[in-house]
């Protein structure tokens, strides 16, 4: 259907009766006469005009009513110029960047209909030429999503994969993720492949890399560097740390968040400073200890997704919680208010709940600081009720660590010690 | 050197203008374009090329890559918010400014597109936070009238306005972003082939025409016109920052010269054997040799770790020095080539030796390149990283001058020459504004703004002159200058006669201006004010000049600091006939010799130590009546 792109209804219709279709060179004469491309529609547009690209490069509309003729010129293809091959350089170290889609590779593509799914090696090194200079890369392409569409069967893909270059000779590996999801992917690999020996960083960018300001350069550049320059173990999403394009950071996989909806700054590290800074000519550590809590590499990929988080907000309604437990949900994750509450309200629900057998942990939704559940009566409620405090870890992680720890659990007995155990940075210490 | 006949040569040329809106809000966000030098944070930037939608580089963009400064922008909350610092996605697309665009486009009969397209244009200058302006074309055709001769419309595009550059250094630029994003259209006409003094009534017109729609900003840089220029057989020349009509004409003039003598060098370049010039046959590094140098210049360049390297050009001797008309040469153009690139210049074989540059350099030179007398070469010396883009566009240049005039954008000095800026972008620079769905245009906005086309010129000053009953001169002057606006807010309650308005905005603050003073420190809202104060007899006609003058010259900010500051305020007449009195007793004598001739010699007195606390008229009548009192008192008839 890449021949129509976009064209339904009566624009369709006068496409295929005029014998043209996208890509086509064509002259259109209405009260004036136009050449130009026809280009494809974007979707929930209207179908009473065709798009054309003029030769000044600029797009426009014309109405299909108003056209008295239009005229093939050429049909032929503009021909994408192949970039000239990567040269490796054997001095360097070797790193595998593996894509997984998302801003950072994403642009309209017209020739193939549809967002450019790969970011291949001839690509990167064309957009950010100073890569060559940084490491030999291996790119692979394992999924081309926004990260929005990421399922935690992703997650364990991207697990699997990784796993399997565990043994490899890269110096670490960089993956390149759309950045709404990133915290949960970052997270879900930090507990997946706790003692992974070389590091993992997941990297994006808030504005996509087919406009020259694009922030996906200088996140490249500083994740490739981190990994063939830092020393260290663990998860850490490399992001900019401000508006500038001058310094980027290194954030632990399981203590960050994306807070902001565009700002290149989005991502920040939840109650410490970044645990890297990557300037231009050095690489600064504020990590104080290991990112992983155990040397030896210990992979456990699996999951179980019945898990629910729960923000409570007043006028909560608790049967939800009882749609839970009928719906065979094992845990809930709750965002409490301040401390680590809920209203009153829930008791009995929460209870129930209990009594099935579900897990329940506390995260706060101040997202910042620990829950302290002893301090207000409410909280010595809940805690009989046999909801678990989970200290500072942030509420996107507890839920990440929820469900890897059910799926590498076979009791709930065994899940709560996963859950309690500080495994990859996730409890500050 | 001949002289150029410049009706022969096909001379065509192409206005574009550029004209800010008055919309009080950026076209994409709803920040004002307050004029600032105060500056609360900033943030650097790196821009790079990237492909277009067709997958392929623009020249311009690549060129400006090529350069790679990094990019400070400086920013004020009250004109810039995130949209500015794109870090934040356009919003809507102001509807102010659509209709404004519409009724421009009516006014010029153009046929509007019923579907717009926002696009990003790519412009890597630093110029855009993006990397990009976004653009989009509003309608093609149309015409408009100068003098019953109708000059086409190419095109109308809204877009918006650039950042405005403060400093610019070997490494880096300087921005500040309130400019950036406020509404202009661009109106390009079709290149016509008209002498340099007729582009200026068309310019002057279409401004005009502008103007009548009120709706369009104005002061200095609220207008702005490229210009296209080309002759028979030459490439498309666009020449940037054409500030006045004056430098038009002269800018018109030099291109048409430039390029005639470009083709006239093609010619006989033509008659040479010219081997193409490859980078790895033709170009030398003599960086060891030139090491004994006594050239100042090129000790300098070695000691900045500088590579200096030579292009051997084969049977070019005398090519680079050839000018077929006074200061064009093929020498010149290079040199203005490479400085874009952060390069100095170069020194070419026709001018040496000189510059320190001794026969004993040239020597070796030679004999290392092997070269005869009728032979040409070039010297450039730069770093590294940019001495290979700068060989490279020489190369292309040398290759381009075989062809003639080859089509490339050019900015316009002060005294009305162009210098060479950047290759001429091309459709590769446009890509779709993703973050922007397009724009429908229906028929009921085009219904509207067709019945309110404002009226022409002629009758807009026709019905200006009625109403506020100015003379010609004068309603024409205040037309065309940036006061329009602010006139018509002074002169509504014709409190203060409008000629008096209109010949303090139209020649006294010009004549100020003319001494050396600065309009920009006179802000519309202090000049309504000296109005008002004026009205309400707070001061005197004759104070307004003094209080703009004292303003202007920076000496004092507002209206109430000049007040305050100097004498400038109204006596009360208690206090007034107290001062004349004491006037009047110190010269009793004169008076009674002079009788009442004495009135001109107490005048000047008088407004020695009044001037600008109460009116001239005022002042002369109290003294007239003061004299006629002690005459009549002394019975001394006159």
């Amino acid at each position: 259907m890449s021949e129509y792109r976009g064209y339904t209804g009566a624009s369709l219709t006068f496409l295929k009766e005029s014998k043209v279709k996208v890509g086509d060179s064509v002259k259109i004469t209405e009260d004036l006469t136009y050449t130009g491309i026809i280009m494809p529609r974007y979707e929930n547009t209207d179908d009473n005009h065709i798009a054309i690209k003029l030769k000044s490069g600029y797009n426009i509309g014309i109405e299909i009513k108003k056209i008295k003729k239009i005229e093939l010129i050429s049909s032929e293809k503009i021909e994408k110029k192949s970039t000239s091959e990567v040269k490796s350089d054997s001095t360097l170290p070797k790193i595998l960047l593996l894509s997984t889609g998302g801003t950072i590779a994403s642009k309209i593509d017209y020739r193939t209909g549809a967002v450019t799914p790969a970011l291949s090696a001839e690509d990167l090194s064309a957009a950010v030429p100073e890569l060559a200079e940084i490491a030999n890369i291996d790119a692979s392409v394992l999924f081309s999503e926004y990260s929005e569409n990421l399922e935690p069967e992703h997650w364990k893909k991207i697990a699997e994969k990784l796993d399997s270059y565990a043994k490899s000779d890269y110096k670490g590996i960089v993956v390149a993720h759309g950045t709404d999801t990133m915290q949960y992917s970052a997270a879900f690999l930090s507990f997946a492949l706790a003692g992974y020996p070389v590091p993992i960083v997941l990297v994006g960018s808030q504005r996509s890399s087919d406009r020259p300001s694009s922030d996906a350069a200088l996140n490249l550049i500083s994740a490739v560097r981190f990994v063939v320059e830092s020393n260290t173990q663990g998860v850490f999403v490399v992001m900019h740390h401000n508006e500038s394009d001058d310094l980027a950071v290194a954030h632990l996989g399981t203590r960050v968040r994306k807070n902001h909806t565009s700002k290149r700054s989005a991502f920040q590290t939840i109650g410490n400073d970044p645990a890297f800074l990557i300037f231009d000519k050095k690489i600064e550590q504020n990590l104080k200890t290991d990112f992983f809590k155990q040397r030896e590499y210990n992979p456990k990929l699996n999951f179980d997704k019945h898990v629910a988080l729960v923000k409570y907000h007043p006028g909560y309604d608790p049967k939800i919680i009882d749609f839970f437990i009928k719906s065979g949900y094992k845990a809930i994750i709750f965002e409490g208010t301040g401390l680590g509450h809920i209203g009153k309200t829930m008791y009995e629900y929460v209870k129930k709940a209990n009594e099935n057998g579900l897990f329940m942990g506390m995260t706060s939704q101040c997202i910042d600081g620990r829950v302290g559940m002893n301090v207000y009566e409410s909280g010595r409620d809940l805690l009989e009720l046999g909801i678990i405090p989970l200290s500072d870890m942030i509420p996107e992680t507890a839920l990440v660590k929820a469900m890897w720890a059910l799926g590498n659990s076979t009791n709930v007995e065994e899940m709560k010690n996963l859950m309690l155990q500080n495994i990859a940075s996730e409890f500050s210490d | 050197m001949s002289e150029l006949d410049i009706d022969k040569i096909g001379l065509k040329v192409g206005l574009e203008i550029h004209q800010q809106l008055s919309t009080n809000k950026k076209l994409f966000c709803n920040c004002s374009s307050t004029e600032t030098s105060e500056f609360t944070s900033k943030f650097s930037r790196k821009l790079r090329a990237t492909k277009s939608e067709l997958g392929t580089y623009d020249p311009a963009a690549l060129f400006e890559s090529a350069k790679s400064k990094r990019m400070i922008y400086y920013t004020n909350p009250d004109s810039c918010c995130l949209v500015e610092q794109d870090e934040e996605p356009p919003h809507e697309l102001d509807h102010d400014t659509k209709n404004i665009a519409i009724l421009i486009a009516s006014s010029l009969k153009s046929n509007i597109f019923s579907e717009i397209y926002p696009m990003r244009k790519m412009v890597i200058d630093g110029s855009n936070t993006s990397g990009f302006q976004r653009t989009m074309l509003i309608s093609q055709g149309g015409y408009l009238d100068v003098e019953g001769k109708k000059i086409g419309i190419q095109s109308i595009c809204l877009e918006e306005d650039a950042a405005k550059l403060l400093d610019d250094r070997e490494t880096e630029r300087d921005f500040s972003l309130e400019r950036l994003g406020i509404p202009l259209v661009e109106i390009a006409l079709e290149p016509v082939n008209a002498r340099p003094s007729e582009m200026r009534k068309i310019a002057l017109t279409l401004g005009r025409l502008l103007r009548t729609t009120k709706k369009v900003a104005r002061g200095l840089g609220s207008i702005r016109q490229d210009v296209n220029v080309s002759i028979s057989n030459s490439g498309i020349v666009e020449v940037k920052g054409v500030q006045q009509l004056d430098q038009l004409e002269k800018v018109v003039e030099y291109e048409a010269k430039r390029q005639h003598g470009l083709i006239l060098i093609s010619q006989k370049l033509a008659k040479l054997n010219l081997e193409k010039i490859s980078k790895r046959e033709n170009v030398f590094d003599v960086t060891e040799i030139m090491k004994e140098c006594k050239s100042k210049i090129i000790q300098k360049l070695l000691k900045e770790k500088a590579v200096i390297k030579v292009i051997k050009i084969k049977n070019f001797s005398g090519m680079f020095s050839f000018s077929p008309y006074e200061n064009i040469r093929l020498g010149k153009e290079l040199g203005q080539l490479v400085r874009f690139f952060g390069i100095g210049g170069i020194f070419h074989s026709d001018e040496l030796p000189n510059y320190g540059i001794e026969n004993s350099d040239i020597e070796k030179i030679k004999n290392l390149i092997q070269i005869n007398d009728n032979d040409g070469f070039l010297i450039i010396a730069g770093n590294n990283s940019k001495i290979d883009f700068a060989i490279d566009s020489i190369i292309n240049r040398i290759d381009d001058a075989k062809l003639g005039v080859p089509a490339e954008t050019r900015m316009a000095t002060q005294t009305g020459e162009t210098v060479y800026l950047r290759p001429r972008p091309g459709a590769s620079r446009m890509y779709p504004e993703t973050d922007i769905p397009p724009i429908i245009v229906t028929k009921d906005e085009i219904n509207f703004a067709e019945k309110n086309i404002p009226k022409s010129w002629d009758e807009s000053l026709c019905d200006l002159q009625k109403k506020y009953e100015l003379n010609p001169q004068l309603a024409e002057q205040i037309f065309d200058s940036e006061y329009l606006e602010l006139f018509e807010k002074i002169s509504t309650n014709k409190k203060s006669s409008p000629n008096f308005v209109a010949s303090v905005l139209c020649s006294t603050i010009t004549n100020l201006e003319r001494q050396g003073l600065d309009p920009n420190l006179l802000k519309h809202d202090e000049i309504i004010k000296t109005f008002e104060f004026l009205n309400l007899d707070k001061i005197s006609k004759e104070s307004v000049e003094m209080i703009f003058e004292q303003i202007m010259s920076g000496k004092t900010k507002s209206v109430d600091e000049t007040i305050q500051k100097s004498s400038i305020g109204t006596l009360d007449d208690e206090e007034l006939t107290k001062i004349v009195d004491e006037i009047i007793q110190k010269n009793l004598e004169l008076i009674k010799n002079q009788g009442s001739h004495s009135i001109g010699t107490l005048m000047g007195i008088a407004m020695k130590s009044l001037r600008g606390k109460a009116s001239g008229e005022k002042i002369n009548q109290l003294l007239q009546k003061k004299i006629i009192d002690i005459l009549d008192k002394n019975k001394i008839m006159p």
